[in-house]
């Protein structure tokens, strides 16, 4: 048995199919994965990501802190509840995990890291934050819903406390607010609208039964993977990790190189990997043919190399087959992937595919 | 749970059987691995005219999540393949042992339909996968 969120009776109760997600029982379907990926897209769609770890940060030295130990830049969070996006880096370059950190006060930061990595990266956190004084607490208090889609902001509103509500209503893109055990930031893994909402562990089930009543559609992880993939989004563990840089992930927008005397940990070897040119990157792929990119095949770019496809599915927007693949760094627009035996040609794309429901690439 | 029709044959490997009137035979996948597989996004059957073998693979049904290899529970001829399948693959969802049917065999041989597993053999099979 695997560890379950505060939801696991829900999504059984309503005919889920679970399956093992980074040592978690989560649910992958509730039925069509196509259907819950429409439903997101078209209206309103939620997900449970209880499995995701909400991290407080505090102490008077949190700024220093974080600023040592993420590739972005967290100085550049100057209002309360701004979030940013980062890489958190070994000393070689290599990406612990990807994450969100919001600036709540100067004391106090929050973030949420991936289920998979929870437990290197506190004992991460926690390696460094003597040195500043920063207490690392895990809050495994707080479940987490999703809630994306044209439609979700205004289905969930009704829902929240009317304070709350109004105060996350007039939210911009990347902010968050919270309201004593209760946290909503718009934000998201889908390409669309929406909000990522903590709350009280006892409390998830009766709010995500709400979400249900008011038409927000449960979505599984399955939908979950082909929503972030054509929002061009990079998932951890296959898109990149501890062998690969941002720089050879499509991630080098989240590197902050300035202030030039920020030390942050990877800096000098993100450095000396542009300065020596990098040699591979992450592209998007749209595959013509009917088939299926699958992470692992290998890509061919004639005359130039070799690569690999890192994440790849039918992407139910553009109905073909789309993915994200790192290969040499002078691939232009067209590659081959293998495929079942077969060599099928595939166009090289720059991520999005699909963004606030429109489709992002040329076809 | 899944479907699993008392008056068909089966696979191991999840392709069910059905004995026409004409003594031709239908094949699809099972309630089971139209499940398991998820959303089925591509299906390629055979064209009528193409002669497969017992335990060849024949056809390929893709999901979302995965493609997997159909094979044929008969040798034979391929008489007809489900042309709707082309512009409707969540039929095999919908109806594994309807509209979502994917070719039909004229067997060379009776008996080897009749060796086929039954559906108390194949319901054992899956209990034994699932623990």
């Amino acid at each position: 048995m695997g560890l379950r969120t505060p939801l696991y009776d829900t999504h059984v109760a309503a005919g889920a199919r679970m399956v093992d997600f980074g040592g978690w029982d989560m649910p992958v379907n509730y039925g069509s994965q196509i259907e819950e990926h429409h439903g997101v897209r078209r209206d309103a769609g939620m997900f449970d990501v209880s499995h995701m770890c909400v991290v407080d940060l505090r102490g008077a030295r949190v700024t220093d802190f974080l600023r040592r130990l993420l590739a972005n830049d967290v100085a550049k969070l100057t209002q309360s509840g701004k979030a940013l996006y980062s890489c958190m880096l070994r000393e070689h370059g290599g990406v612990i995990d990807d994450l969100i950190v919001y600036y709540m006060d100067d004391r106090w930061y929050r973030m949420v890291v991936n289920a998979g990595t929870r437990e290197k990266d506190l004992e991460w956190l926690r390696a460094h934050a003597g040195a500043y004084e920063v207490s690392v607490e895990p809050r495994l208090d707080l479940a987490m819903i999703a809630v994306q889609g044209p439609n979700a902001r205004q289905k969930a509103a009704t829902l929240l406390e009317p304070s709350l509500a109004s105060r996350a209503l007039d939210l911009g893109p990347f902010f968050g607010t919270a309201s004593d055990r209760w946290f909503v930031a718009r934000t998201g893994y889908t390409g669309e609208d929406g909000w990522e909402i903590m709350m009280p562990v006892d409390e998830a089930a009766g709010f995500w039964g709400r979400l249900r009543a008011a038409g927000v559609v449960p979505c599984g992880l399955g939908a979950r993977d082909t929503l972030r993939l054509e929002a061009g989004m990079n998932l951890y563990g296959s898109d990149m990790d501890e062998t690969t840089s941002p720089l050879e992930s499509g991630l080098g927008w989240t590197i902050a190189w300035d202030p030039q005397d920020r030390d942050f940990i990877g800096r000098e070897a993100l450095a000396a990997q542009k300065t020596g040119g990098v040699r591979r990157k992450l592209v998007g792929l749209v595959l013509s043919d009917r088939a299926v990119l699958r992470s692992h095949q290998k890509v061919i770019v004639p005359a130039i190399g070799e690569g690999e496809v890192t994440s790849g599915t039918f992407s139910p927007t553009l109905e073909r087959s789309i993915g994200l693949a790192r290969v040499p760094s002078q691939t232009a627009d067209r590659c081959e992937v293998e495929i079942r035996g077969r060599l099928l040609d595939a166009a090289v794309v720059r991520p999005p595919f699909v963004r606030n429901g429109k489709i992002a690439i040329p076809l | 749970m899944s479907n699993v029709p008392a008056e068909l044959r089966y696979l191991k490997s999840h392709e069910w059987a059905r004995l026409e009137a004409d003594g031709t035979v239908t094949v699809g996948i099972s309630d089971h691995a139209q499940q398991a597989l998820g959303d089925l996004v591509f299906a390629e059957v055979p064209e009528a005219g193409r002669r497969v073998a017992a335990g060849e693979a024949c056809a390929v049904v893709e999901s979302v999540k995965a493609a997997s290899d159909v094979y044929s529970p008969v040798s034979g001829e391929v008489v007809a393949s489900n042309a709707d399948l082309g512009g409707q693959p969540e039929l095999i969802n919908q109806d594994p042992y309807g509209k979502g049917w994917l070719m039909r065999i004229r067997p060379d041989d009776k008996a080897q339909f009749a060796a086929l597993l039954d559906a108390k053999a194949y319901e054992a099979a899956l209990a034994a996968e699932t623990h």
